[in-house]
């Protein structure tokens, strides 16, 4: 590090030891809280394992904002949701406790649907009108595009819903993974093909 | 929209090095409170800060601020205590910080701030001056000043804390 070279070049016979990883995450955590009690923490993000990878999850005070798959490369979400929403952004694991164990329990075939504030504001448009209708697809069930087209009033806009399912900001959370091509086969995701036939595979189990 | 990387890789680049100046210019017992401060108004403020701004030299602004805060409200509720707790011994690495720590506390407090700005930070004379008052010179004297008086207090121990 440049500043211990600068007081090793001055010729001190001693440096001031270094910071601990510990030392920096107990200050860390204890930020997290004090920043979350005075609204301050405008985004809370941990990681999650599950079958289908290390999840990113993010939280705004109103709810769960974004799920993302380790493909989208989690520094690149967490930067483009510094400029959507806000730099004010911490690991702060304990807004996303619910979220976690929610997840936890849907992999572990204990849960059907979740029940977890969300904050939609990253889609807009019929985007967000086609993520609304897709908690109406059952767990288990599938619906072609083509039918959430019709579902959202735009029967002709099923490039459209493609996109909308493409850019979920809430993967799984909200089962974009639950629309596929009208010949049965599952079609793409987000998360690679692998993750959507294993989520289908799950929910059909 | 300035492209600003999330707060908490703000943490992860500089929250060492505060913490390192703040050690150095408060001592460690106080040190965790000073970083605290700085770090919850560093995340308040850091929305407004310009994309192209000197990052740490605005966080070491910041801590220089606070931990005079902090000096200040330990004075406040500071008790008498008699003696100082027996030294252990001197060949523990903790002991030897607390050494430095206790050589640095000895300097006065302008030389500990330009020592601690420049030599832990990293930062210009300049930008040492900005933060403390005064000029790049004189900003200069203060840190050359505390290094010798530091010098002068381990003559002959090398990094390791052996006689060299």
């Amino acid at each position: 590090m440049t500043a211990s070279n600068g007081w090793q070049a001055a010729g001190l016979p001693r440096t001031p030891p270094p910071v601990t990883e510990a030392e920096l995450r107990a200050l860390r955590d204890r930020l997290a809280e004090r920043a979350d009690a005075a609204g301050l923490l405008d985004v809370a993000y941990r990681t999650v394992d599950t079958p289908v990878g290390t999840l990113l999850l993010a939280a705004t005070p109103e709810g769960l904002v974004r799920v993302a798959y380790p493909g989208e490369d989690h520094d690149a979400v967490l930067a483009a949701l510094a400029a959507r929403i806000s730099p004010r952004i911490l690991n702060a694991p304990r807004r996303l406790d619910g979220a976690a164990r929610e997840l936890e329990e849907y992999f572990g075939g204990a849960r059907r649907t979740f029940d977890l504030p969300l904050d939609l504001r990253l889609a807009t448009g019929f985007r967000r009108l086609v993520l609304s209708q897709l908690p109406g697809i059952g767990y288990g069930r599938t619906a072609s595009y083509a039918a959430v087209a019709a579902a959202a009033g735009s029967p002709r806009a099923v490039r459209a819903v493609g996109t909308a399912c493409a850019t979920n900001p809430l993967p799984i959370v909200v089962p974009c993974h639950r629309v596929i091509r009208s010949d049965g086969s599952p079609g793409r995701y987000l998360g690679g093909p692998a993750a959507k036939q294993l989520l289908l595979d799950l929910e059909a189990a | 929209m300035s492209a600003k990387q999330p707060f908490e890789a703000v943490i992860a680049a500089h929250g060492p090095v505060v913490l390192r100046v703040c050690r150095a210019v408060l001592g460690p017992a106080d040190a965790d409170d000073a970083w605290s401060e700085t770090f919850l108004a560093a995340l308040r403020a850091y929305p407004e800060l310009p994309g192209d701004a000197n990052v740490e030299a605005w966080l070491v602004a910041i801590a220089h601020r606070k931990a005079i805060d902090v000096t200040r409200a330990t004075a406040r509720r500071a008790v008498p205590v008699a003696d100082l707790p027996e030294r252990r011994s001197a060949d523990s690495p903790g002991q030897r910080d607390l050494d430095l720590y206790a050589s640095l506390a000895a300097l006065p407090r302008k030389q500990r701030e330009a020592v601690a700005y420049h030599y832990l930070a990293g930062l210009p004379y300049a930008e040492v001056a900005a933060i403390t008052g005064g000029s790049a010179e004189a900003a200069r004297k203060s840190a050359s000043d505390g290094i010798a008086r530091l010098r002068r207090a381990y003559p002959a121990t090398d990094q390791n804390g052996e006689p060299s």
